[in-house]
């Protein structure tokens, strides 16, 4: 037999290979600890590891793909889920050309999921848009930049010019960079509209709702790092396994150090749930009588955290008296979920604490998802969880800047960090961005409008992503603004990801103008029948461009360019120049930010949010502190996220997850955990916001006898004004300069600059000194007053399989808001009159696969990835499988109850779903209703796979406070085909 | 001296998939070879577990005992190698192999087998170490860099351990005891014999 090694001269017999290897390599022998880490030990003793350097292994390192040529390591983060894994790329001239483990890295320690280790192939790019292509006439035709911007540019004028800017849908993405996202919704700004989205309306907009409306901040509490404090975890309308894997990591050892329980709560026995010590499956869209019923137990047993509910929660009174109404009985009548279990996993949560409660899409993508986060909120407050290590709202979120281009703005709803849309507002980002108001305002409505018609349009809420093909069929009559929607402008973002696909597909028929900027065609250039008016923007993908990114810790990472734009790609950053200087508004909108050539810097376009957006602090993360943590990510703890003593990142939190209050200057080390009063606000600590005044129905709203460790103000007070710190006596504290910027700000009553409009930072900066959060330190709000349902109600969905309960717990009244009519009070009552529950007898369900993402264009594309999951497919339980004659592997037609909708695909016989359910993937695209649509792509650009969109079958519904559709619950029948 | 061995801790392991494509980002291997592959059973009911499986680089390999043309030698590592300049596609290997490991392209119409491809421990094969060569035939050879297969080094919940076999049985002796349940390294007894102690 060949012995390899035998026939070569060797340094000496007795060593082995792989100590000659790491000898000849690194220079000096490796010692045993190098080598241990390398071998996965940082499963077992996590800590201990996080101080070891690798620097003797990493010097040497080369990749192997072509001997001899130098390697450049550089650093950015993975496209394709929340954590923000560091991909660690390996350059030789100028080629993405190896992958290896970020080692160093505090959040994924090294490790990948199945999307994270094939991310190279998205700059190999087989699958790629090369170049901008037009739709002529049936045919995509090949053009060159300078006409596509030209073109666009003249037909998006002609729009504006006959029917006001509000008829363009502007479309973001969750795959920008924090500075894309920014540059985005300026854009919308400057070009006159709010109706500005992107994919977080349909994956946590309920959520930002409905943590923001709890306790102040729209965002995940603690970290996935701190799940490795936590002593019970229960994770319910989540499958992380599959969504988040790398959270998995954080996730098993907590359960296995802390030996902890975790619950899981869905009704598919999912990945997740393999690895629980309790799984509970619920009926789908039965979560409010779950928590409910959970807190039935918990109040029953006084079990819950008294004097943390006294001092810090306002109206859990309330809540205790609709929470009576939900005995053990009922909850069982309505959820399925056996009583003695409901109460088990009370109990493990409320006597193993902290404990923490982990949710995504399976609670927000509800009729009722604003009121399903406030359930699982009051459920952690009436716990005393929140605000502390290991305990929290552990939400995950689904994007790699998800979280960050919610912050920044890319919502209907908001201009930048949420501030809202109000006069103030716009005031304060017409001073930040150093342009006259009456110049915005004036960009609203159409030319010919009076000024406060174009006043309150630049004030109204736009038309969210759910509901855009709405505005373009319905009746004029029946849309709040100047016009219908004539035009869409698309940035990185799938066709295929919102509900009622048949219509709309009519809705892009319908359109003007389309505008597709994005590395794929994606579904939007492919489903329709358009002929014309289409245009393909090849934008690159995150790792050809720099820029930070927002885990969804909050934790902000800056991603380096790994290569240069391939084929004739270029970024978002340049596109968007591009497009405002052909509107005419590029000097106004890039006026203090640099642009090199035709490309503005990312860099610059950071430093301008750091000086705008005050309410969230995202202003201390300069781009200089950002790229240091990147350098020195070995020296951050694996736990605790902080920097170590006597490094150059001492006492700083990973990646400075905001808020991280004042100037970069003040050097506010970011939250860790947020509302954590263990800790003084300088060090991360902090309390609920006071954001809801200071009193309701003669009760205070501030905390009570609560505070921050080392707050000059031993109790609740309110949010910090220039007006405030007067009252306090501090405003000597400010220096001349911060006073000048703050009575340049309040001109005639600067009584009024609070920490959010200040400019300076100086009111923030003087509250802090004194150990105060500027945004005050108030109670969580249990009752929510602002909200369509103050107090969370059961509601049944639209579609339900339990028509008997729709008279008991009805969805709410028809509405108008949003610029659109929402009539799920009358779809829902027509579905029980019709008994569509009868024809229509099995609940439809959907989610994520592990191996793809959202639209899944991008990952379908890739043919690791692509290779591992070829076909669409529904899960379809045994005995219904039994009952209907469908095979496992064979295919079936699913009909659903809205526009005539069917769809072939395989089945998949499971027990993995519960009777009665049946669950599809929402990644595939490119089968529409049994019909192959692979020639529409433009030649070469059609994805790998192919496959039918469970949301050609989903339906009507969507949450009153934020239009976020209803995708986990709908009818649909399946029959053999 | 280092034996080394793969350890799939089936507690940990959630089919993710990232070592499926860690390995074929790695050593560009083909549509429809796979050097790794992961596992579920009983899916979809309580007791479901996942085990990512390849070549175990057995002592005493059963595939080297039935090979008609000897191309499988073991280095001083313990890991189990093949000449593909030998190797004429029998397949008798597959048959031998107790985890399914030898893969081989289909050259023909008729079902004609390639040469046989299996996961190499990221230590490629006969040629010289980190040479386009070897590269070509057997990916990349990241011991002799000093670095462990990617497919561990990426386990996105640290499931799959490679390296020495003494350093990952103590890592996984440590976990087991760490909390308290979830012992048995699937597929060691078969693989390598000795090795009850994991």
């Amino acid at each position: 037999m060949l012995i390899k090694r035998s026939a070569a001269p060797r340094p000496s017999a007795s060593r082995s290979r792989i100590a000659d290897a790491f000898a000849s390599v690194a220079g000096a022998p490796v010692d045993r600890r190098s080598f241990l880490r390398r071998s996965g030990l940082a499963a077992g003793g996590l800590a201990a590891v996080g101080t070891l350097s690798l620097t003797t292994v990493r010097k040497a390192e080369a990749g192997p793909t072509i001997p001899g040529v130098p390697t450049e390591i550089r650093k950015n983060v993975c496209t394709h889920c929340s954590v923000g894994c560091t991909v660690t790329a390996e350059v030789q001239n100028g080629v993405w050309t190896g992958q290896e483990p970020s080692f160093t890295s505090p959040i994924n320690i090294g490790t990948h999921c199945a999307k994270g280790a094939s991310v190279r192939e998205l700059v190999h790019g087989d699958r790629r848009l090369k170049y901008p292509m037009k739709l002529e006439g049936g045919e995509w035709k090949r053009i060159g930049w300078d006409q596509a911007i030209d073109e666009i540019g003249s037909k998006l004028t002609a729009i504006r010019d006959a029917s006001g800017p509000d008829s363009v849908f502007l479309l973001g993405s969750a795959k920008f960079t924090n500075e894309a996202a920014y540059l985005f919704r300026k854009f919308a700004a400057f070009w006159g509209t709010n109706t500005v989205d992107h994919q977080a309306r349909i994956c946590h907009s309920t959520t930002v709702a409905g943590v923001a409306n709890t306790w102040g901040y729209g965002a995940m509490t603690n970290s996935y790092n701190d799940i490795n404090n936590s002593k019970a975890i229960m994770i319910m309308g989540g499958n992380p396994a599959e969504a988040h894997p790398v959270s998995l990591q954080h996730v098993l050892r907590g359960k296995e150090v802390n030996r902890a329980q975790m619950i899981v709560v869905d009704p598919r026995f999912t990945r997740t749930a393999a690895h629980a010590t309790e799984y509970v499956r619920l009926r789908p869209g039965s979560d409010i009588p779950l928590i409910w019923g959970m807190l039935w137990h918990i109040f029953e047993n006084g079990w819950e955290d008294k004097e943390y509910i006294r001092q810090r929660v306002y109206g859990m009174d309330e809540i205790r008296k609709e929470v009576g109404k939900w005995a053990p009985a009922e909850v069982e009548r309505v959820t399925g979920v056996p009583g003695e279990q409901v109460r088990r996993i009370a109990e493990i949560m409320a006597k193993n604490k902290p404990s923490t409660l982990i949710w995504c899409m399976g609670i927000t993508q509800h009729t009722v998802g604003t009121a399903n986060v406030r359930a699982l909120s009051i459920l952690q407050l009436a716990l005393g969880n929140i605000g502390v290590a290991g305990g929290g709202a552990n939400i995950f979120r689904g994007h790699t800047n998800v979280q960050g281009a919610t912050d920044l703005g890319l919502d209907v709803t908001t201009l930048p960090a949420y501030y809202g849309l109000a006069e103030g507002a716009w005031k304060h980002f017409a001073r930040a961005w150093e342009v006259d108001y009456e110049y915005l305002l004036n960009r609203f409505g159409k030319a010919d409008m009076p000024r406060d018609a174009k006043k309150k349009l630049m004030e109204a809420k736009g038309i969210p992503t759910t509901r855009w093909f709405d505005g373009v069929l319905n009746e004029a009559k029946d849309v709040d603004q100047p016009d219908l929607i004539r035009g869409m402008v698309v940035f990185g973002h799938g066709g295929n990801t919102v509900t009622r696909m048949p219509e709309v597909k009519t809705g892009i028929e319908k359109l003007e103008l389309l505008v597709v900027a994005d590395p794929h065609p994606t579904t939007f250039a492919a489903l329709s029948d358009r002929r014309d008016g289409t245009y393909l923007l090849p934008i690159c993908t995150n790792f050809e461009t720099a820029g930070s990114r927002t885990a969804s810790n909050r934790s902000l990472q800056w991603g380096e360019q790994v290569v240069k734009p391939i084929f004739e790609s270029k970024d978002d950053y340049e596109v968007l120049y591009l497009l405002s200087r052909r509107l005419g508004f590029a000097d106004q909108m890039f006026k203090n930010i640099k642009v090199d050539g035709v490309h503005p810097e990312p860099e610059d376009i950071l430093r301008e949010i750091n000086r705008s957006c005050w309410s969230i602090g995202y202003t201390g993360q300069s781009p200089e502190r950002l790229k240091l943590h990147m350098k020195h990510q070995a020296d951050f703890d694996k736990i605790t996220l902080l920097g170590r003593e006597g490094s150059p990142v001492a006492g700083d939190y990973y990646g400075l997850p905001w808020p991280c209050w004042g100037t970069p200057e003040l050097k506010h080390p970011g939250t860790h955990v947020l509302y954590d009063t263990s800790k003084h606000v300088m060090k991360g600590g902090g309390a609920f916001r006071a954001r809801f005044g200071v009193e309701r129905n003669g009760e205070s709203l501030l905390a009570d006898g609560s505070y921050s460790a080392g707050s000059e103000i031993e109790d609740g007070y309110p949010e910090f004004t220039y007006g405030m710190l007067k009252k306090l006596g501090w405003d000597s504290d400010l220096t001349a300069e911060e006073l000048a910027v703050i009575q340049r700000v309040g001109g005639a009553s600067p009584d009024g600059v609070s920490w959010t409009t200040d400019l300076s930072g100086g009111i923030q900066r003087v509250a802090l000194l004194h150990g105060c959060s500027p945004m005050g330190n108030a109670k969580a709000r249990a009752v929510a007053w602002n909200l369509p349902d103050p107090i969370p109600v059961h509601r049944e969905p639209i579609y339900t399989s339990r028509p008997d309960l729709v008279a008991q717990y009805p969805t709410r009244d028809d509405s108008r808001d949003f610029r659109v009519l929402n009539i799920g009070r009358t779809v829902q009552t027509k579905a029980v009159e019709q008994k569509l529950a009868d024809k229509f007898p099995i609940l439809l369900t959907s989610g994520r696969l592990v191996e793809y993402e959202g639209g899944g264009e991008e990952t379908r594309s890739n043919k690791w990835l692509a290779e591992l999951q070829q076909d669409m497919f529904v899960e379809v339980n045994v005995d219904d499988a039994r009952r209907l004659g469908v095979r496992d592997g064979g295919m079936v037609w699913v009909y659903g109850p809205e526009n005539g909708a069917k769809a072939r695909m395989k089945a998949l016989v499971t027990a993995r779903v519960g009777k009665g359910v049946a669950f599809m993937p929402f990644h595939f695209a490119g089968f529409w209703q049994g019909a192959d649509q692979r020639g529409n792509y433009p030649k070469g650009t059609d994805p790998i796979v192919l496959g039918e969109s469970v949301n050609t079958l989903t339906t009507y519904g969507y949450d009153p406070a934020t239009f976020m559709q209803e995708t986990k619950v709908t009818l649909c029948r399946i029959e053999a085909a | 001296m280092a034996r080394m061995k793969f350890l799939c801790d089936s507690e940990r392991c959630i089919e993710c998939n990232a070592c499926v494509t860690a390995c074929k980002n790695e050593h560009e291997v083909p549509w429809g070879i796979n050097r790794r592959r992961v596992v579920t059973i009983n899916d979809g009911t309580p007791g479901e577990r996942s085990i990512s499986m390849a070549c175990m680089h057995c002592t005493d390999a059963p595939c080297a005992a039935v090979c008609p043309v000897d191309c499988f030698y073991t280095t001083a590592d313990g890991v189990v190698l093949h000449s593909k300049d030998l190797c004429i596609g029998c397949g008798y290997c597959f048959y031998a192999c107790p985890f399914g490991a030898p893969q081989y392209p289909q050259l023909g119409n008729f079902g004609s087998r390639g040469k046989m491809d299996k996961c190499t421990f990221c230590s490629g094969g006969p040629e010289d170490d980190v040479t386009p060569a070897e590269y070509e035939k057997y990916g990349a050879n990241r011991l002799a860099e000093g670095k462990l297969p990617l497919c561990a080094e990426m386990c996105s919940t640290k499931a799959l351990l490679a390296g020495d076999g003494d350093i990952i049985a103590s890592i996984y002796k440590e976990r087991v005891v760490t909390r308290g349940y979830g012992t048995g390294a699937w597929g060691w007894s078969v693989a390598y014999k000795d090795a009850s102690a994991a």
